[in-house]
This record gives C-alpha cells, structure tokens and sequence, in this order.
C-alpha cells in the first residue's frame, strides 16, 4: 500500500494523549467534540501502530497504556450520603462514556491482539479499573447510604427513586451481569434491615415489592406510573389539572352524567377537549391491553384450551367497544375527536398476539366459531347477525386484513368442504357486510368458494342422471364429487395416493362424464379433503365408519392382507412419510382402535405392524373416526407474506410507471397508503423490494440524487 | 508505440495473445508489487480493462500510452502519480465503481460475495476509511441477512463514509433512501456500542 511513515511509540502515544486529554475535558463540562476526522486520525494511529513490523509492532505497549489511561480519582470519599450518591452515579456515567469512546480508538486492539492473546476485551479492563479504584473504596459507604434513604422513604419522606435505581444498578453492572456483587454487597444487608424495621411476616413480603419499584422496576408499573405522570404533567391550565385526575376516575366510575356534564363544559374552551379525549383514549388503551393481557396469561396456564380462550378475548373486546361506543354517542355527543380516540385506542391492541396467536387469526376462528353447526346454537338468528356485524366492525381495527381473510378462506372451505356450515343465509351475511366495508376484492374468492358448492350440487345431480341412464358405467359404489374452480379455494396439496380399485373406477368414470361437458378443462383430485362411509365388518356386528377418504384408503388395504407392516403399508398406499403416521395414529391409537398396532405403544413407528381389529366393538352403529387437523398457522402465514411481497413489488411498479421520476420518501408513503386497505406494510420490506427491482432494472438510483428514483422502461 | 508492444509480448500468452493471471504475476514481481496490491488495480482501472487477471493488447497500449511508459522502469516510476491521480475526487468514484465490476468473473454475475467485498473494502478503501472499513467488514461477517453484495450497496457505502458522522452516525437517517444493509449496520453499530 505503498510507503508507510513508521511512528515510534511515544511519537504515536503523544498523539493519543492529546485525544484522551480532549475526551476528559469534555465529561467535565466542555463543550468541544470530536468530529469525524479526528476520531479517524485517532483510530488509523493505533491501527498504524499495531500493523507496522517489529520491532515496531507496539500491540502489546498500548494495551498496558489503555489501561493507564483510566485514572479515575475519587473525590467521591469526601461527600456523604445522597450527595455521594450523586457524585457516583455521575462518575460512573463518564467512566462508562470514556470506556466507550476509548474502545473505539482503540478498536483494533480488540479485534486482532486480544483474541490471539486471550486476554480480556477491552470493555471489560475498563470496567476492572473502576471495580479496583472506585468501587471497592466506597461501596460499603453507598450502600449505608442507600439503606439510609430508603429508611427515609419508609417514614413517609419523598425520596428520589430514579437515584436509588441508578446507583444500584451500578452495583449490577459492576458485578459484569453477575448478581453476586449486587446480593452480597448490597441485597444481603437491605433485607438484614429490613427484618428489623417490621416484626409481621405479611409486612416484609409488601414491602419487597414496593422496593421493587426501583430495584427492578417491572415495565408494567413504569408504563402506568408514566401514564400518571403524563396526565399530570399534559395540561398547562390549572383548572384543567385538577379535573383530568378527575376524568380519569369518572371514566374508571362509569359516571356517564358527570362525563356528559364535563363535554358540554369543555366544549366551549377552545382546545379543551383535546386533553379529555387524551384521557379517553389512554383509559380505553389500559382496558384493552389488560384484556389482552388476561387472555395471554390464561392462555399460558391452561395450554391445551387455545381455542376457548381466543374466543373470550374477542367477547370482551367487542363488549369494550359496545360499552366505550355508547360513551362516544351518549356523553361525548357522537364528537369526532372522541371517535378518533377510539378508533386509535382500538387500533393499538387489538393489533396484539395472544399465545402465539395474531389477532387476525383469532378473529377468523371466533367466526368460524359462529357459524359452524352447533357453534352458536345459544343465539337466536337476530343475536348471530348482530354479533356479525360487530365482528366487521372490529375488522376496521385490525392492520393485517389479509391474513384475516386467508384464516377466514381456509376455515369457511373447511366449513363448506365438510358440510359443517350452519346456515347458509349467514355465511352469505357476513360476506355482505365484508364486502362492504372492505370492498369486493376482499370477498370475491370466497363468494367464488359458496356458489362453487352451489353448482357443484347441480354438477352432481347430472352426474346422477348420467349414471342412471348409462347403468355399465356403474362403479359400484356411492360417489359424490366437488367441483371447485381452482382461483377462489385455498391452495391443497394433492399427492398420488393409490386409490382402492372401486374409488379408481369412480373417478375414472366421473372424469368421462366431466370431459365430455367440458372439453378445455383440468380436473385436478384433491383425494385429502375427501371424506368417505366404509362399512366395516366386526365380529360383534357391522359398524359403518365416518373417515377420511386418506384413511378409507388405508383401511381397504386390510381386505387384501391379515396384517401389513408400516413399510407394506407407504408402498402399497404411495404415501409419505409427512401423512402416514398422523393417519395411522388416528385409526390405531386414538379414541376407536379399528386397526390393532404392534407394538401396542402410544405412538406410530416406522418399525410397528399393522392388523384389522376384528374384536372391535362399540355401542353405535356408526361412528366417525377423527383426524386431527395440521396445524396451518405456519402455512397460511407464509402465504399470506409471499402474496405481499407481490402486492408491495406491484405497487411500487404502478407508481414508479406513472409518476417516473419519484423521491424514496414519496414511494414509500404512496405504497403504504396504496396498499393499507388490506395490511400495513413494514418500511423495511418496502425497502428490500425497491433494492430487488433495482437488481432486476425496473428502476435506477439517480445519480445526483441518490434519494430519488427513475423508472426503467 | 513499438516498445509498448514488444513489452506487452514479452508477457503475454503465446496461444491467447494476451497477458493472462501467470503474465501478471511476473509483470508484478518485475515491478516489485505484490500482485494483491491496490496498485495493480489502479493499473488495470488505467487501462480500462475488462476481463479481472487479463490485459488485451488495446488495454495495454491504451493504459501504457497514457502513463507515457514504455518500460518496466518507466512504469514502476509512474505508480506515484497513478496513485494521486486516482485518489482526485471525480476519479475515485470511478475507480471505486470499477472495483466491483472488475470483480464481477461470471458472465451476468450481479453481485459479489462477502468474502471478496471485505476483501475488496480493504483494498480500496482501507488507507481512506480504515474504521468504517474495519467495522462493516466485521458487520459483514456476521450478519445472515445477505450473502452478497450488489452494485448499489456497494455505490451506497462509499457515499456512507463520506457523509456520515463516524461513529456516531449523528447526521445518519434510515428514513432516507441508504441501502437497507446500511441502515441494519447502523442499527447493529448503535446496539453494540451502549
């Protein structure tokens, strides 16, 4: 790199001196700074010194003479208590400003001559020097001094909390994220105490956890002692300050005359609204996210009921807004600042996962909920349409509409599918009022998916007629088929499952039907979502069996073999291994056992063998046999973010195609604002798109302007 | 333009007609450079060569001309002020620009991988911007987000280190339109240093 001046070590540490005597001029007050330049020269002096070839490679010199560089004087011994406390916490405030500014000179020190030597990185032979010069000298005294305030604090004085966190939170960070220091130096001797102060058991426990308060504050009481702090602290009028402490408790009394009484007052004072709605709005926030947050709770205690829970959450969240709604209309006289303050209160945390859960996904269960068979049988018809129509409602709020309406397709298939749909009349309902408060390409796939089934029971009506009037055709066997056209449903695997010999001669045979009236189409078999009655002959009697087609499948394989091993069986079925197991776990060891397995364990192994269960009984003459379902959570998020990373690409394209010329800034709120009916774009994901359409040439970074860009024909 | 010539064949391949890697590595040693050094890029930038470890007959003569050498001497002597010429600010942005492309081998290759662009950063910007170097190259390394690096990334960090305030980044905004990696680079330096 061509010639080097090479810089002896006290030429070079000169310079560094200067820098270190400029950093400690500044934690004392100065007000200079170090722009880039100098920093760099500083930077590229010690990366010079470490690099140059020995006997000038002085590595090791300015490691010991970093550490020289912490002279931290304690003048800290002469003050005493809150003042000293003070004092440490500022002192300790620049020691960590120094180590900080001083491990970027010295970089370069950490990255290569450390880890060759394994010494200590430079942050921590920082830290070791106060821990050596400070701490050890006057910890004991900061701790009296501590132990003193909060004594204060318990005979009723006002003590600075926000001092007390920050000197132990020094004890904390001195310990390097190890507690010990923290509980022997401090802790051990503050709990001493406090058993003297109180005799009663029941006293120590609260007065933990008030100390808690700036021990370890937990976030919770930080956000509503804030949240306190920033009522009392948002108003300039003092007449205002006495009464917001007071909207708040009218709003958690339910006062609404006293509230009605308060708008008309501050109605007529310009802008005295604005810290009521405030208010409002927060009160309504705290009410949500505790509701969320009492579902999260529930939901982590009681693991297996994910379903009820989510359920309860969006009962009380629609409850909340039917109550707050009534505020807004009645006392706040239908005001659109109290509607905003709704809107936005909502809007913050119905946007909240519960249990790994979004609240688009809970959504869509709770109307899946409602409108399956037996899911609301409580309801009368009036009550279901109503609770519809709050649900659309609540859709308003929630950002991710698009995962709302891919949960909802894939449960209203299942719904369809499985003829587990109640009524007819709501699901075309809720569609409606879908449509209109989303707009019509919301719902058109899943308008597509209800006439779909509408025509498929006329399909199937003529395919009955052709079967009766062509009787060689037969297969055999009762055979009922969906069709669905292919854009509206939700995308299924099919996999090349061997069909037993009279399913193969049914769908050969519709096929020749279909064909026959539809020459360009494709039929394509989705065997998974089938459902089939097999009539299975037990030794105590006949018992006919509600399965899937999957399992009908499996279980015909038994009529050609006594017992078949787990490998017979992939071979002859041509499953996999991704469906196998689920398939056979539920006809071996689930509820009804009418396969018996060898070994007789709880779960299905490669290794296990198979054989109909001829002893088989139950007291019904006709059961279905459950399969669990898979989990498509995983699925239909991944769907649903591969189909935005289209729509964002498709909307940057459209209005880099009109505008041509457009800055980064401009882009991104357009595509927001473009693409905000359905989900709320991350700016990140934005930017990722733009940089991959530039890879691909769509668009170029001006050169003059590298904050604007032009559209490449 | 003869001498120019007959130096050029005194390198070159026999079969191919051009100087290949091997011929470089001696016209390296001939001039006492290490053929990983910088120089040697701004050598080929001279030239305009296109193809990374060749030099074609036109790329010789174009560069050689306008360095007026005809010798291994002469060459060796015109490195300082190749050096100076290339440091002047319109034409190191071209020069930088040039890096990456003259590292691009494959035909249609876009981008190139971490490993080469640290390497590369070293090279070219190293004696500029030693820390900003240093730090994104360590960045580089362990971030997963991208495994390599396109021209615009490339463009955008040259632009980073010269605008923004190191390392505070006082003056940096991810809502402009800096590169995304530049604004997780950002993020990651500011986490790290508190």
């Amino acid at each position: 790199m061509g010639e080097r001046k090479t810089f002896e070590l006290e030429q070079g540490w000169e310079y560094m001196q200067k820098g270190i005597t400029k950093l400690k001029g500044i934690l004392d007050g100065s007000l200079e700074q170090f722009n880039s330049e100098e920093y760099m020269m500083l930077y590229t002096t010690i990366y010079n010194m470490c690099t140059q070839k020995p006997p000038n490679d002085y590595s090791q010199q300015l490691y010991d003479k970093y550490r020289e560089a912490f002279q931290v004087l304690p003048s800290i011994r002469e003050k005493h208590n809150e003042f000293m406390l003070r004092e440490l916490v500022k002192r300790w405030a620049n020691h960590k400003i120094m180590v900080r500014w001083l491990s970027r000179f010295f970089h370069y020190l950490d990255r290569y001559f450390i880890a060759r030597r394994s010494l200590p990185p430079l942050n921590e032979v920082g830290l070791t020097c106060f821990r050596d010069l400070v701490y050890q000298k006057v910890n004991s005294k900061a701790k009296d001094a501590v132990l003193d305030v909060i004594g204060k604090e318990r005979d009723g004085e006002q003590i600075d909390r926000a001092l007390l966190k920050n000197v132990l939170d020094i004890f904390v960070e001195i310990g390097m994220s190890q507690m010990d220091l923290y509980e022997d130096d401090f802790e051990a001797h503050m709990l001493q105490g406090t058993g003297a102060y109180y005799s009663a058991e029941e006293c120590l426990k609260r007065e933990r956890e008030r100390v808690s308060h700036y021990l370890h504050s937990s976030s919770e009481t930080k956000l509503v002692e804030k949240v306190q702090h920033e009522l009392l602290v948002v108003h300039v009028n003092q007449l205002l300050e006495k009464e917001h402490s007071g909207v708040h408790s009218l709003l958690r009394d339910d006062k609404l005359d006293d509230l009605s009484r308060m708008f008309r007052l501050y109605h007529k004072v310009t802008r005295g609204l604005e810290p009521v709605s405030n208010v409002f709005k927060q009160h309504i926030t705290a009410e949500g996210t505790a509701l969320v947050q009492q579902a999260e709770d529930a939901a982590s205690s009681q693991a297996a009921n994910g379903g009820v829970q989510e359920q309860v959450l969006i009962r009380k969240i629609i409850e909340l807004h039917d109550k707050y709604m009534t505020y807004v209309t009645d006392c706040f006289q239908n005001h659109t600042l109290f509607h905003k303050a709704m809107k936005e209160a909502f809007e913050i945390f119905c946007n909240k996962t519960v249990a790994g859960s979004s609240s688009a996904e809970q959504l869509a269960t709770f109307c899946d909920t409602i409108l399956r068979k037996g899911g609301s049988d409580k309801l009368n018809d009036e009550a279901i349409e109503e609770t519809l129509e709050k649900v659309v409602k609540l859709l308003a709020y929630i950002s991710d509409k698009d995962l709302f309406a891919e949960f909802y397709r894939k449960k209203l298939a299942r719904r369809l599918l499985f003829d587990r749909s109640a009524n007819d009349e709501h699901e075309r309902s809720i569609l409606s009022k879908l449509k209109q408060q989303c707009g019509g390409q919301f719902t058109s796939k899943m308008e597509g998916m209800v006439t779909d089934l509408q025509l498929a029971k006329e399909y199937q009506s003529s395919f009955d007629e052709y079967l009766g009037n062509n009787p060689s055709t037969r297969p055999g066997i009762d055979l009922q088929v969906s069709v669905l056209t292919t854009g509206y449903w939700p995308s299924y695997k099919s996999s090349d499952i061997n069909l037993p010999a009279e399913m193969a001669r049914g769908v050969e045979v519709f096929k020749e039907f279909y064909d026959n009236k539809n020459k360009h189409r494709k039929l394509t078999w989705i065997y998974s979502l089938g459902s089939c009655h097999i009539n299975a002959k037990f030794d105590q009697k006949p018992i006919e069996l509600i399965v899937t087609t999957y399992q009908a499948c499996l279980l015909m394989l038994f009529n050609t073999s006594d017992k078949l091993s787990y490998p017979e069986i992939m071979t002859q079925s041509n499953l996999s291994n991704d469906d196998l197991p689920r398939l056979l776990h539920s006809l071996s060891c689930g509820k009804y056992k009418i396969l018996s397995k060898e070994p007789n364990t709880k779960t299905v192994t490669q290794n296990d063998s198979f054989e109909f269960n001829h002893k088989f009984n139950d007291r019904m003459r006709r059961i279905k046999v459950p399969l669990p379902l898979v989990d498509e959570r995983k699925k239909v998020v991944e769907d649903v973010y591969k189909d935005r990373r289209y729509a964002i690409d498709a909307a940057i394209v459209r209005i880099m195609k009109s505008r041509k010329v457009l800055g980064y800034q401009q882009l991104v709120m357009e595509c927001v604002e473009q693409l905000s009916r359905m989900f709320k774009p991350d700016i990140k994901a934005i930017k990722k798109r733009i940089e991959d359409l530039i890879s691909q040439e769509y668009l170029e970074r001006e050169k003059e302007n590298p904050n604007m860009f032009r559209y490449l024909a | 333009m003869e001498r120019i010539d007959y130096l050029f064949y005194s390198y070159a391949n026999r079969s191919s007609g051009m100087i290949d890697p091997e011929g470089i590595e001696i016209l390296c040693s001939d001039m006492e450079v290490d053929h990983m050094d910088v120089r040697i890029l701004m050598l080929a930038w001279k030239m305009r060569a296109e193809k990374q470890g060749y030099f074609t007959l036109e790329e010789w003569r174009q560069g050689l001309k306008s360095l007026r050498s005809d010798t291994v001497n002469k060459l060796i002597k015109a490195l300082p002020d190749l050096e100076k010429e290339v440091k002047r600010p319109p034409n190191f942005v071209d020069f930088y620009n040039y890096a990456f492309r003259y590292c691009l081998t494959e035909e249609k290759q876009k981008s190139i991988d971490i490993e080469s662009i640290c390497q590369l950063l070293d090279l070219v910007l190293g004696s500029h911007f030693r820390a900003q170097v240093d730090y994104f190259n360590e960045y580089l390394k362990i971030q997963s987000d991208y495994k390599v690096i396109n021209m615009d990334q490339w463009m955008g960090f040259y632009r980073f280190c010269n605008e923004i305030s190191f390392p505070d980044f006082s003056n940096y905004d991810p809502e402009l339109a800096w590169p995304l990696i530049l604004d997780n680079f950002v993020e990651w330096m500011r986490a790290e240093r508190t």
